[in-house]
């Protein structure tokens, strides 16, 4: 009954003075907002970066030909990448390392599903191991086979742009297609992945690697070969495995003249994470930064508000109002501009997150909006019992004589 | 709230010894003092006769029986209000005891104090002091929401109290509604709602026309007649024709002590009107 009692005279108190009270928890509400926001921003570009690793495989390692200290000058000098290479790393990598390889060839092209032309992104002659490291489901078909490879089938599966363009709606697998003068038979359509960078991974056509050999790029070097590493963990040890193997191939004995490159996407982008990681700190702190102005904005009210208010202090005083009772009231009237302020705070916040920002999808992080919540209260709380106390413990013939 | 208590009263042998037979006294008051500021600029309120030894102030002595009714008179800024704030326990003496039902409120801690106001004494005041933008029912339920009483019987005792001072239909009116006379009238309501022992008014009708005086006066002599101990300031004669006793200080100290009417019997105003006690 006290504690309604107390929440009574509180609201009355911020009623008493509308504008002063919106004010403030407008600025508790810009903080927790802007806290809930920005955050959100930072998560949900991180989330982003997150996704395109997962898309791209995490363990899968990609080997290319040419000096890691690029240029021209080793470039001539530079041992093409083989299916012999391949086949080596297949063969003598330590099984703990490497799960399996892939040589890849790239063409390019133009598939004609009847009257109906279209030019993938690429063409990629490769093994079925291929799908697993490039983390490319089937989502309809099948995939092709070792014996498909073996048998140099002209077999083919779709990426889901690809399948799009040549066949809208219709379903492609079972059909024929003619790619570069041969006719494929479709066997698969890929999972659409969606893009997250420039190219569209849906845009490409797989086939069986001597196939594409055959029809596009002859049997001598292949442009890259994939390497999916037993786990995510084991990717640093794949590597020196996939050095050790290829240095002998190529005969080179001085790894730093290796000529090849080995390069993992998952460390790229996890530097790439870092940095997100980096700005979503910073955005939080600048929102936690506005929050802290809106909790010295609440400190300011009180402190005017008991000012003004303490004459009226002291006549509840002097008709025996408790300290605990006068304490509480304007704590409580603290606690209400913050707790509201910081409620519509959070909706807003969470209202903002719907949209669009800077090209940014943001994601809410849950402990953020409690964080934010719990933060904004505690602030009332503590910067609103400084002005609280002052006005508890004065003497009543003083507040009396308050001007 | 309600599990706040004060101390229990002392017996009263050790208090008057003297006099067994009476009630002691609700107030006395020994070697009181209340000065302000340091050094040279120190004023003095409320000093007493000067102790002939030192030549510093003694301190002011004064006792005041259960049921009566006080008249504090005295020049501007002879201390009149000091003494009265150290009566309602709002302020505290420089030096000396104050003892209010015979328990000495200098032991008091916050929370026993807060209860004495509420409790044991009803405060007028001469500027009114009513809570802003609180109607008068509010207003007059404040105390007994301090008390820790239920909402439904303050609402009752509020509405009681209102319609003892003629304002029951004006309940719902803020301060800024309403005359001085009434607003005064709502002040006495709220110092006699929690029916205080004692009712300290510091010029309850010194901003009131002549009307709303006598309007006032009546209800203090009322709240006399049964019983309650009243203490008043006023520089009006006609005022302290209502007391039972006048005191008159200069300079913070007591030079007359003359009583008009006995302790036990009614308020001298209602006595020549004929009423009974
Ligand atoms: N807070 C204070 N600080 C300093 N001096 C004070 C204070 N309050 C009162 N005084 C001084 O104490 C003396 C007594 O003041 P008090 O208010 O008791 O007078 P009073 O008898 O009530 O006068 P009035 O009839 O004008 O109300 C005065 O000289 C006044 O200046
Ligand atoms: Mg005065």
């Amino acid at each position: 009954m006290i504690l309604w009692q107390t929440l009574r005279f509180a609201a009355g108190g911020l009623v008493a003075n509308k504008v002063r009270s919106a004010l403030t928890m407008l600025g508790v509400l810009i903080g927790v907002a802007s806290v809930i926001l920005l955050l959100a921003v930072g998560n949900g570009s991180s989330v982003a970066v997150k996704e395109s690793i997962t898309s791209l495989g995490t363990n899968s390692l990609t080997v290319t030909s040419g000096s890691s200290f690029g240029g021209a000058r080793s470039a001539s000098s530079a041992k093409k990448l083989t299916v012999a290479d391949a086949k080596a790393l297949a063969t003598e990598a330590d099984p703990h390392a490497v799960r399996s390889v892939a040589p890849v060839v790239t063409a390019a092209g133009t598939a004609l599903n009847g009257d109906i032309s279209y030019s993938p992104g690429s063409i990629v002659g490769t093994y079925p191991a291929y799908f697993e490291t490039a983390n490319q489901k089937v989502e309809h078909g099948e995939y092709f086979t070792q014996d498909d490879v073996l048998a140099s089938r002209k077999v083919a599966v779709l990426g889901a742009t690809t399948a799009k363009q040549l066949f809208a709606t219709a379903d492609p697998v079972g059909r024929q297609i003619v790619v570069g003068g041969t006719p494929f038979t479709v066997v698969g359509v890929l999972r659409a992945k969606g893009g997250t960078g420039f190219t569209d991974p849906d845009d490409v056509l797989v086939a069986p690697l001597p196939t594409v050999q055959n029809a596009f790029t002859g049997f001598g070097s292949v442009n890259q070969i994939m390497v999916q590493a037993a786990s995510a963990d084991s990717t640093a040890q794949a590597q020196s495995e996939i050095t050790r193997i290829l240095l002998g191939t190529h005969a080179i004995a001085d790894p730093t003249k290796a000529d090849f490159r080995i390069s993992s996407q998952t460390s790229l982008l996890s530097a790439r994470e870092s940095t997100t990681k980096t700005f979503t700190v910073l955005l939080g702190a600048v929102a936690a930064i506005s929050l802290l102005v809106g909790g010295i904005g609440i400190t300011n009210i009180m402190l005017v508000t008991v000012t003004e208010r303490t004459r009226e202090i002291g006549i509840r005083k002097a008709l025996g109002a408790p300290r605990g009772v006068i304490l509480g009231q304007f704590l409580t009237e603290a606690t209400l501009l913050s707790v509201v302020g910081a409620g519509l705070g959070v909706l807003a916040g969470i209202a903002g997150s719907h949209f669009r920002i800077v090209g940014i999808e943001p994601v809410v992080i849950p402990e953020s909006v409690l964080g934010a919540f719990g933060i904004a209260v505690a602030i009332g709380l503590f910067f609103g019992s400084y002005p609280a106390n002052r006005a508890a413990s004065l003497r009543p013939i003083d507040a009396l004589r308050h001007e | 709230m309600a599990r706040r208590a004060l101390p229990a009263r002392p017996g009263p042998g050790p208090v008057r010894p003297d006099r067994p037979d009476t009630p002691p006294p609700v107030i006395r008051i020994r070697r009181l003092t209340k000065s302000y500021g340091h050094g040279d600029a120190t004023v003095h309120a409320l000093r007493g006769p000067d102790d002939p030894a030192t030549g510093g102030p003694l301190g002011v002595d004064l006792d005041i029986e259960q049921g009566d009714f006080v008249a504090v008179m005295g020049s501007s800024g002879s201390g009149k209000s000091t003494l009265m704030n150290i009566l309602g326990c709002l302020d505290v003496p420089t030096g000396g005891r104050y003892l209010l039902d015979g328990i000495d409120v200098g032991h008091l801690d916050e929370g026993q104090l807060a209860l004495v106001r509420n409790r044991k004494i009803g405060f007028v005041f001469q500027s009114f002091n009513l809570v802003p933008r609180t109607t008068a029912l509010a207003q007059v339920e404040l105390p007994l929401a301090y008390a820790g009483v239920r909402a439904a019987e303050r609402r009752r005792r509020a509405l009681a109290a209102l319609s003892l001072v003629g304002l029951a239909e004006r309940s719902g009116h803020r301060p800024n509604e309403l005359s001085g006379g009434q607003q005064q009238r709502v002040a006495v309501a709220r110092a006699l709602v929690t029916a205080p022992a004692m009712l300290l008014a510091d010029e309850p009708t010194g901003n009131l026309d002549s009307r709303s005086t006598e309007e006032v006066l009546g209800l203090i002599d009322g709240l006399n007649a049964t019983g309650r101990t009243v203490v008043l300031i006023t520089h009006e004669d006609e005022v302290a024709r209502h007391a039972k006793r006048v005191l008159r200080l200069v300079d913070g100290m007591i030079v007359s002590d003359l009583r008009q009417a006995p302790v036990d019997g009614p308020p001298p105003a209602l006595h020549r009107a004929g009423v009974p006690a």
